[in-house]
């Protein structure tokens, strides 16, 4: 099993390849249009973990704890962060924890990567707002979330499309990467279930 | 052409005594002896006509899944079981198909004459379809389950609806993602998808390049009919035998990247544990009987055809055993039909019951070799103590029905 999984992964670099220079003339179908520049980039909200798409701007805790008021954030998750109708965003009360899984499955604490927590307040929040908020508003709201959780300590410190996907989350390398993933593979070597 | 005659003489003569009935009324006693017709007749109606209705005799319901309100305060939908006990065949209807949003979501109402797809990213040719663009492109037709990953049954559930409703399984029609993949040109270096919805929080999920150009698909189509808003109208992606969450509904957007990009939806379903993580993404062997289950009752000794599903992400269902003494003999089950690739599969099992206490389990193995645990395995394995210790990944134990002398039929989880 290990030898053919070995196999496939040096293969598939080259299957994949050879794939692509065959089509890369000409589409089979010729079906859909070429969207434009402009609209990619309208569409395109997916931040990856180096943050390669954030765009530019920038915002502070001190800001942002502002904003959490102004855009009714506080109105769903509580002035705190916590006790109100929508999930809570700041980590469990179970004093300072050597292993940072046991503040909970708390967004701007557990997450690996502080490009999650900028993608997902700028896709989806406010709700019924959703995508209104300005790039310096979700840094803003971001910087407040990440001081509430005790990941960054200064809540004057500028975070901006440089500076946020090097911020060190408690998480970064304590999480387990999902498996390759090839067809007809069992779920787990030498599990039999 | 003699018989022929015949045959049309006794229609004539049935068609008579039909509309005879009719005409004196249902409720009138038959002075011919003849067995009587149905007590009554359901009125023909434009509605009626134009869509059809089961019958008013039929009442089987989906039911909020995990003890919370659904819809919410917001007027959201989060989780919705299927009535599997009452199910028969493999297709879950359209209408009792279960239903998992991602801490919660709108169900979009969206008009297909204006939803796009668009497709970009590292590929040669973004590229953007309308619904009736993707319809012109060769489509696949293809039977296939979908489990949420929150389908674990626990001691306290009294119904397979409880212990199993999460997942449903329906005919899918749509075009390949590797067709759409194909013609856009994936660039080397491009091995993750991110699959975007359009609800309001734009549900995304990474899923390898491997998975997508292998068997995902783009449906617009489900059960002979659209693909319906709560299950993603118009587009929804199928990840076969992937946890629930990959199948993004409402499909908008798929970017074609270099990483794996924790989404919301990524890290929302992120493990600890190396062990979890994969065995909480390809989901694995499966079964559960259906008949007797949780809260039927038996009406006493005598001859049932057992009956159940079972199910594998790993490719198809290649064995089901039945156990009546709580697993510690088994015998084969048959399969009912054809055991499709990540597809739920009908087995029954001929059984006379004697009337004394028992309890009833089923195990499947799938085509890769894949076989169903019973708890204690699992645990086992692990070197996990306690009886009730927690199945890592998702859960895929197997499920004891205990029958009492009395016909009640009682979830035996310890």
């Amino acid at each position: 099993m290990v030898v053919f999984t070995m196999r496939l992964l040096k293969l598939l670099p080259l299957i994949m390849l050879l794939g692509v220079s065959a089509q890369a003339q000409s589409p089979i179908y010729g079906v859909g249009r070429t969207p434009t520049a402009e609209e990619i980039r309208a569409w395109d909200i997916a931040i990856s973990p180096t943050g390669e798409e954030l765009p530019e701007g920038s915002g502070t805790a001190d800001r942002g704890s502002q904003l959490y008021l102004e855009k009714g954030c506080a109105g769903c998750h509580g002035t705190t962060g916590e006790g109100g109708l929508a999930p809570r965003l700041v980590k469990r009360d179970v004093g300072v924890r050597e292993d940072p899984w046991d503040y909970g499955r708390i967004l701007p604490i557990r997450s690996p990567y502080a490009t999650t927590v900028w993608d997902f307040i700028n896709r989806a929040m406010p709700l019924n707002a959703e995508g209104t908020l300005t790039p310096d508003e979700v840094y803003s709201i971001t910087a407040y979330l990440l001081y509430l959780n005790d990941v960054i300590e200064d809540d004057l410190m500028v975070l901006d499309e440089e500076s946020l996907p090097k911020i060190e989350m408690p998480n970064r390398d304590n999480w387990a990467q999902v498996p390759d993933w090839f067809p007809g593979q069992p779920r787990l070597e030498g599990y039999p279930y | 052409m003699g018989s022929k005659k015949s045959d049309r003489r006794e229609f004539l003569k049935s068609g008579a005594a039909l509309a005879s009935g009719m005409a004196l009324g249902a409720a009138t006693k038959s002075a011919s002896g003849q067995l009587e017709g149905p007590e009554a007749f359901i009125q023909g109606t434009d509605e009626l006509v134009g869509y059809g209705k089961r019958s008013r005799f039929v009442t089987s319901e989906r039911i909020a899944h995990g003890g919370r309100p659904s819809p919410d305060a917001f007027g959201l939908d989060f989780h919705i079981a299927a009535p599997l006990q009452d199910s028969v065949g493999v297709i879950t209807p359209s209408s009792l198909h279960y239903v998992g949003t991602t801490r919660g979501a709108y169900v979009p109402d969206i008009d297909p004459e204006k939803h796009r797809l668009m497709i970009h990213g590292m590929v040669d040719r973004p590229l953007v379809f309308t619904m009736d663009e993707l319809k012109r492109l060769p489509s696949v037709t293809r039977l296939h389950f979908i489990e949420c990953a929150g389908n674990r049954a626990n001691r306290r559930h009294t119904t397979v609806q409880e212990t199993h409703g999460m997942t449903s399984c329906a005919e899918w029609t749509g075009v390949l993602l590797s067709t759409l993949l194909e013609e856009a040109g994936v660039r080397e270096g491009g091995d993750w998808i991110v699959v975007e919805g359009v609800e309001e929080v734009k549900g995304a999920s990474s899923i390898p390049m491997t998975k997508a150009m292998d068997d995902c698909l783009l449906c617009y189509g489900m059960n002979g009919e659209a693909v319906r808003p709560q299950q993603g109208f118009p587009l929804r992606l199928i990840a076969p035998g992937f946890e629930g969450i990959f199948n993004t509904k409402w499909v908008r957007r798929i970017k074609v990247v270099d990483q794996y990009y924790m989404t919301y939806n990524d890290f929302g379903h992120l493990n600890q544990d190396p062990v979890s993580a994969a065995l909480g993404y390809q989901i694995g062997p499966k079964s559960v009987i259906t008949y007797p289950s949780g809260g039927q009752q038996l009406p006493g000794p005598g001859f049932y055809e057992v009956s159940g599903l079972a199910w594998s992400g790993g490719g198809a269902v290649s064995r089901v055993e039945v156990s009546t003494d709580g697993g510690q003999t088994w015998v084969d089950a048959d399969i009912r039909g054809t055991a499709h690739p990540m597809a739920h599969t009908r087995f029954s099992f001929e059984w006379t019951w004697d009337g004394t206490p028992c309890e009833l389990q089923s195990r499947c193995t799938d085509e890769i070799g894949q076989l169903q645990p019973s708890r204690a395995q699992a645990s086992e394995f692990f070197n996990q103590s306690g009886r009730q210790s927690r199945v890592r990944g998702q859960d895929n134990s197997i499920q004891p029905w205990r029958i009492e002398s009395d016909g009640s039929v009682h979830n035996a989880i310890a």
